[in-house]
């Protein structure tokens, strides 16, 4: 049996690390665009003022850069290292965006941010321009392979499994790029990252005007940060709903937890504002409902139900049952694999054998599983409710206050009267961790609503950790957390320093604290 | 669309192709770092080395990343075997190349001494360890790794982290190891004038010989202390891949086998010694163009060499030989191999056209000059 310690020190690692790797990559996403378009304005209007921006906020930029460049590194490998079973079992599917990922996007996004910092006195004005609209496609474009990777994950498209290879093998390669699932995601993820930019572009250019100092500057970046964060507000709200909108069986589980809805309502249903989720009881202590909006949502029509957590499990329950006969077929198989019976029991329930395969959490002799351990795979095809529920409701609160800002922001840029408004100027500085932590819940309900699963229906958590020791584990998780710990701090205090001094530190002496000969490193 | 076992064959030449992309462009940074503490006596002659590279690390190291995620997606059985397998050592491997982004975009952000000398030490790690212990791992590949698969093709490694740190692993540790820094050397007597190309050069003298003594005697070790694994059964290459449908046995002397069988393949070994001696002879007529040219001509023989020597093994098991993962058995799907193959064919010279560009609009000496006036940009 598999130790489910190890399973869970495995999901600790992997939490742990991919929670810290994005912490760097929204950011990343989003700075690149904005360079585009400050430098785009260097090229048109010539004025260089325009260019220090692009070379300071660049700066900053780059000091996020490595930490996402070195927490990166991790994710590449830790699938191998900690994730054998789930490597072999999907990596026929799986490996290929990210190796797709490396050639087409990867090189690309690398290779140019070389030159974007180094190529000033190298390159012409255009084609400097060029390499940073190549940094800035490259850096999207590797989110977009990822995300097929992930979205395959929530909804495995275009596979099948094969009991010769003991795997699921590609069947068609377009289901996988053109899945839905991923698509959505994607444009909800790299458009968050454009939010994530903008408020940090526009928190720190608030506060220089709130101290007074490089206004020309600040009041550039404050403008660009504002129309090109608005926009992006506008797109994560609309490709979030995109999301929610249960287009296959991993989202209608998802949106049950995250809404705390535990038994089918009539449609359209109502949206739980605020809920206390009973998990043992399976039910809400006290709920502020909007009627109907839930409903419109989740299935964009009046009639369509949208199915409760109770009536889920019901369903899962058929599928674990079917999956039984499954891993049993495929078990005589493995062991002859011209065994007629065994081979037709297979075919009839083969789409079921994730679920079957969900009971060897509990027992190796999956055939012989009792009711009670059925019960237990029964319950654990939904994820925890609570943490489901609120994740949601801090992103979403969040994601509102957001747009809040921004267009307030914005309107405030077009009257011209954005440096008068300190209220709207304080906020802008107070909400620049703010983004951070939309995107972790964001993360965080993406991937715990997944469970018990690692790929939706196919491969439960359970199996797919590597046969390592716990003793290596705890190892490996205290070494990472030492070196991001250490890493985190040393980026930080760069950051700190570095957005503190401003485009001084570019050293052109035209910026605050230059003209009066007090520059300190 | 290709037969099943032609795109076998031509990923294993592809990975070949990817590894050796990874050792020729990261491996020369990671020389640069390797000989930072030593070359540099100071902190400008540091930044000029730590410059050299500067522009283009990053671009470099997608060569390893994109070597990773070709051999999850073409080989995944490899991919899980070999990583969770040599988890220490893959550890050991990620955690030296975590001082490289931070140490070379930090390193000169500020200007006390200690922060700086700190980073550089940070830089040396990130460029010995890890082609050292890649060498090390195909000194364990050519002796077999002990691990076996259960019969839902579930990997289990029996061995030890310290198992792996075995004489003739570390023999072939030295290679890789001497190999990358003399191509590092080479690389930066193209680069850098005065002191700190004369230090080079006399590295990548020194390095290039060991590099060669070393190769030479893996090579004798190799071929009589050395067992290779034979397939003894008959193993249809179009067949859908099954480790487990094998048999495996270990011979003295087999891992020279397809040297006799295909005598072509004799001239692997030889474009190594080859590329070796001309990449001396050039550092010593002061030619470093073809002196790096040369070493990397040298690191295809040498590293084909290993590749010649295993095939079509590619992690032999010690402990349950019919475990052992081969170019026929350890690979994705037919419709995979054909799609990856497509986009490799796409892509990579896409890559070696722009990386091409980015080195030429770079290129030239760096100087103490451009140092001092790009103090505030430069790493």
């Amino acid at each position: 049996m598999i130790s489910t310690e190890l399973v869970d020190l495995s999901r600790l690692q992997f939490a742990v690390t991919a929670l810290y790797h994005f912490l760097f990559v929204p950011l990343t996403l989003g700075m690149t665009f904005l360079l585009v378009i400050m430098e785009g304005s260097y090229l048109v209007t010539g004025q260089q003022i325009y260019k220090d921006m692009t070379r300071f906020w660049g700066k900053l930029f780059g000091i996020n850069f490595a930490l996402g460049v070195t927490t990166g590194l991790t994710m590449e490998f830790q699938f191998g290292t900690n994730w054998a079973y789930y490597s072999h079992y999907v990596g026929d599917i799986f490996g290929a965006p990210l190796a797709i990922e490396g050639l087409m996007a990867f090189f690309l996004e690398s290779t140019f941010i070389g030159l974007f910092f180094f190529g000033w006195d190298r390159l012409s004005k255009g084609q400097h321009f060029m390499v940073t609209v190549l940094t800035a496609i490259g850096s999207n474009l590797s989110a977009l392979w990822i995300l097929i990777a992930n979205g395959w994950m929530q909804d495995p498209v275009g596979a099948e499994f094969s009991y010769t290879t003991m795997r699921m093998e590609l069947t068609n390669f377009w289901q996988v790029i053109f899945n839905p699932t991923a698509q959505a995601k994607f444009v909800h993820t790299v458009s968050a990252g454009y939010v994530t930019a903008s408020l940090f572009v526009l928190g720190i250019s608030s506060w220089y005007i709130l101290k007074g100092r490089d206004l020309e500057f600040a009041r550039r970046s404050f403008r660009i940060a504002a129309a090109f964060g608005f926009a992006s507000a506008l797109s994560v709200i609309v490709l979030g709903d995109e999301s929610g909108y249960t287009i296959s069986e991993s989202q209608q589980t998802k949106l049950a937890a995250m809404e705390a809805m535990w038994h089918t309502e009539p449609a359209p249903a109502a949206f739980n504002l605020f809920a206390l989720p009973n998990e043992k009881e399976q039910r809400n202590e006290l709920e502020v409902q909007i009627p109907y909006v839930m409903g419109i949502i989740g299935t964009r029509s009046f009639t369509k139900e949208i199915p409760g957590i109770a009536e889920i499990k019901e369903k899962n329950r058929k599928r674990i049952e079917s999956g039984m006969l499954a891993v049993s077929a495929m078990e005589t198989l493995r062991r002859d694999k011209n065994d007629a019976a065994a081979k037709e029991v297979f075919e009839a329930h083969k789409q079921d054998i994730g679920f079957g395969l969900l009971l060897k959490k509990y027992t190796e002799d999956v055939a012989r599983a009792t009711p009670e351990m059925i019960q237990q795979a029964v319950d654990s095809t939904v994820p925890r409710v609570a943490p489901m529920f609120w994740s949601f409701r801090v992103m979403v609160a969040l994601g509102f206050a957001f747009a809040l800002l921004l267009g307030l922001s914005l309107y405030h840029t077009v009257r011209g009267t954005f440096l008068k408004q300190r209220w709207l100027l304080r906020w802008a500085v107070l909400f620049i961790p703010m983004p951070w932590i939309a995107a972790e819940f964001g993360w965080f309900v993406a991937e715990y609503g997944r469970q018990p699963w690692t790929i939706y229906g196919v491969l439960p958590t359970h199996l797919s950790a590597s046969s390592l020791s716990v003793g290596s584990l705890y190892g490996s998780i205290a070494g990472f957390v030492v070196f991001y710990t250490g890493l985190l701090a040393i980026e930080m205090y760069l950051m700190v320093k570095f957005a503190r001094k401003g485009p001084a530190s570019l050293g052109t002496g035209r910026y605050h604290a230059e003209q009066t000969a007090t520059a300190t490193i | 669309m290709l037969d099943y076992e032609t795109l076998k064959f031509i990923w294993w030449l592809l990975v070949g192709a990817l590894l050796l992309g990874f050792a020729i462009m990261d491996g020369h940074d990671m020389g640069v770092g390797t000989l930072l503490p030593f070359a540099g006596k100071n902190d400008t002659e540091r930044r000029i080395m730590i410059n050299t590279v500067g522009p283009h690390w990053d671009g470099n190291q997608v060569w390893f990343i994109t070597a990773g995620g070709a051999i999850f997606a073409a080989w995944p059985l490899v991919y899980a075997t070999a990583f969770s397998g040599f988890y220490w050592a893959m550890l050991a491997v990620l955690w030296a190349l975590f001082f490289r982004p931070v140490g070379f975009d930090y390193r000169s952000k500020i200007e006390n001494p200690t922060w700086r000398k700190t980073w550089d030490w940070g830089l040396f790690i990130g460029g010995v360890v890890p082609p050292l212990i890649f060498g090390v791992a195909f000194g364990n590949l050519l002796q077999g790794v002990p691990f076996h698969f259960d019969d839902t093709l579930r990997s289990y490694y029996t061995g030890t982290f310290w198992a792996l740190l075995n004489p003739f692993a570390l023999l072939t540790g030295v290679v890789s190891s001497a190999m990358i820094t003399a191509h590092g050397a080479n690389y930066l007597m193209i680069r850098t004038e005065g002191d700190v190309y004369r230090r080079v050069r006399t590295a990548s003298l020194v390095f290039g010989t060991l590099t060669l003594a070393a190769f030479a005697a893996a090579g004798v070790w190799l071929a009589n202390g050395i067992h290779g694994y034979v397939i003894t059964s008959v193993i249809d290459h179009n067949a859908l891949p099954n480790p487990l449908d094998k048999t495996v046995v270990t011979q003295a002397g087999a891992w020279l086998n397809n040297y006799s069988l295909y005598p072509a393949t004799k001239l692997v070994p030889a474009i190594g010694f080859a590329g070796g001696l001309l990449a001396i002879a050039a550092a010593w007529f002061n030619k470093p163009l073809t002196a790096f040219v040369s070493s990397a001509l040298g690191m295809l023989g040498i590293i084909g060499t290993a590749g010649v020597s295993l095939f079509p093994f590619i992690m032999p098991s010690s402990s349950d030989p019919r475990s052992s993962l081969t170019v026929w058995d350890s690979v994705s799907s037919h419709m995979t191999l054909g799609l990856m193959l497509g986009a490799t064919v796409i892509f990579l010279p896409l890559i070696i056209v722009y990386t091409s560009w980015a080195y030429k609009m770079m290129s030239g000496k760096v100087t103490e000059a451009f140092i001092k006036a790009n103090d505030k940009s430069a790493y």
